[in-house]
């Protein structure tokens, strides 16, 4: 990429969120952004590169808007487009072109993609799109879908945006609790898409996961770090500090006691640390940053011997009032298990044995049968292990609980 | 005594009217609406956008839940309904939050179509 694209490129999301406030749009203000890009594309090799390029695109892609709805507006007298053409009077339009307006612009976009009254898929999807600038063909790829089904889930969104009249808006302050955190909760899929495993190496995936940093990143700045945004903010770099570790040659998944600990991203995990810190220093705990907070015992490791299975322990109990689900309670279980030994890692997960989920979990029995063979009950961790081998799906954990059945006999 | 009268249908029919079934629902409507507007009995009417459009709110324990698409639970029943006159969804949810069944039951938020020659339904 030479330098102009770097710098279009990177003055595209704050343009595109305030021409959709300007043109109350999204397919215009899209409209209005290509053609500016292609006149700066044009012109700004000749005429040189301007101060403000976000601001030079916004102004651009306005007139260009405006001219094109001016010659609608004659050629079909269309009486509703004059109202847009005098919204463009407004004498703060220049001022929200100029500074600090623009922020929250891109603000009011992320609120708008990720409001609760879309689907989960189009809030992911348009954020994407429209935040983060990718193409349809990018998050397609990413989410394993065709790039026409992904065009129709974010049609859709502009729909409902449009007919609902959705509102452009950094939330009132009674609603914005709730709106942050269903903001937090998009970010985190788009992080978890990203963190997922997938088979062959695609270059889509990291990229999920450096977007949702950065829509963190925009997240905690604009409402100077509420713990909970730190918090997951923190996590994600935490989690992503391992990235490298946690997938061997074969793309699959590689369990943290087995990772190189040496591959493990030492800058990250410093940020993610210190942001842990100074969110909890906050005294209003919340579940991202707890689990950010187990995220950095492990990092402190820097061989599993060595991790704190105590404190993860706390911490998983902690969660679990945030949280409570049985999946955690079995985490806590393991983390118990390892600090206090396996009978009462065992005693823990007598108390949701009986749900059905969990009796439908692999996982659940793999671990309880782990548990019991170190308690030196051989017989009914054989039984346990046949159990998970019998829900597992995946090849590999299949063979890996294969081999452990066999060594029982 | 004010009745309210609620049309049920399935949305795949409604997509699947051709020009014609759509005009002859429209003239039964426009026929039902001027002969009890004539007998002083007609109040209001008002065509909702489609499902997809919908927005279920719900209150527990004070925090607001918002989620997409319609309603659909089979235990609760239809027991009432409000028009509010919003600019944007955000008042409308607002509102909705303030309904008391908003705690035990559901709200759910549906646009009205809005027509620029009358308001009312048009197919």
């Amino acid at each position: 990429m030479n330098r102009l694209e770097i710098v279009l490129k990177a003055a595209y999301p704050r343009a595109r969120a305030t021409l959709v406030r300007l043109l109350g749009d999204f397919d215009q203000a899209e409209d209005a952004l290509q053609e500016a890009a292609a006149r700066a594309i044009r012109s700004w090799p000749e005429r040189g590169m301007p101060d403000n390029p976000v601001a030079w695109l916004i102004r651009t892609g306005r007139n260009h808007m405006i001219d094109v709805i001016r010659h609608r507006a004659v050629e079909k007298q269309h009486a509703t487009s004059f109202a847009i053409l005098a919204d463009q009077g407004d004498p703060h339009a220049d001022d929200a072109i100029a500074g600090a307006p623009i922020d929250d612009d891109l603000l009011r976009l992320v609120f708008t993609c990720c409001h609760p009254a879309l689907t989960s898929e189009g809030q992911i999807a348009l954020t994407l799109k429209t935040v983060a600038g990718l193409t349809v063909e990018e998050i397609g790829r990413s989410f394993l879908v065709s790039p026409s089904t992904m065009e129709k889930r974010l049609t859709r969104a502009k729909a409902k945006i449009r007919q609902d009249r959705i509102p452009y808006e950094v939330p009132a302050q009674a609603q914005l609790p709730a709106r942050l955190d269903a903001a937090l909760a998009v970010v985190y899929l788009i992080f978890n898409e990203g963190y997922k495993a997938s088979h062959g190496p695609d270059l889509m995936r990291p990229r999920l996961c450096g977007e949702a940093i950065r829509l963190g990143r925009i997240l905690a700045r604009a409402f100077r770090d509420p713990p909970e945004v730190t918090g997951l903010l923190a996590l994600m770099l935490l989690q992503h500090s391992r990235a490298t570790a946690r997938i061997d040659a074969d793309g699959e998944i590689v369990p943290l006691d087995d990772q190189d600990r040496m591959l493990w991203n030492r800058e990250l995990i410093v940020e993610g640390q210190s942001l842990v810190e100074k969110s909890l220093r906050r005294g209003q705990p919340g579940s991202y940053q707890i689990q950010a907070a187990i995220a950095a015992v492990h990092a402190q490791a820097t061989k599993p011997a060595e991790t704190d299975w105590a404190q993860i322990a706390i911490l998983y109990r902690q969660l679990e009032h945030y949280q409570p689900s049985p999946v955690i309670t079995l985490n806590r279980a393991v983390a118990v298990a390892r600090s206090e030994g396996p009978a009462a890692g065992i005693a823990l997960l007598q108390t949701i044995e009986g749900l059905p989920s969990m009796q439908a979990y692999h996982h659940f029995h793999g671990a309880r049968a782990a548990l019991l063979l170190e308690e030196d009950r051989p017989a009914e961790a054989k039984l346990a292990f046949e159990r998970a081998l019998s829900l597992t799906k995946n090849d590999r954990e299949r063979a890996f609980l294969e081999k452990r059945i066999k060594n029982l006999k | 005594m004010l009745y309210a009268l609620l049309i049920y249908q399935a949305e795949d029919v409604l997509d699947n009217y051709s020009e014609a079934d759509q005009n002859t629902a429209l003239a039964g409507h426009r026929a039902l609406q001027k002969k009890t507007k004539a007998v002083g009995h007609f109040v209001e009417a008002n065509q909702l956008l489609p499902s997809s459009s919908a927005t279920t709110v719900r209150v527990r324990n004070g925090k607001t839940s918002v989620t997409d698409g319609p309603f659909t639970e089979t235990k609760e029943l239809l027991i009432g309904l409000y028009v509010f006159d919003c600019e944007t969804l955000d008042e409308a949810i607002e509102y909705a939050t303030q309904i008391p069944h908003s705690e035990t039951g559901a709200i759910e938020v549906r646009p009205i179509a809005y027509f620029e020659s009358e308001k009312g339904p048009a197919n």
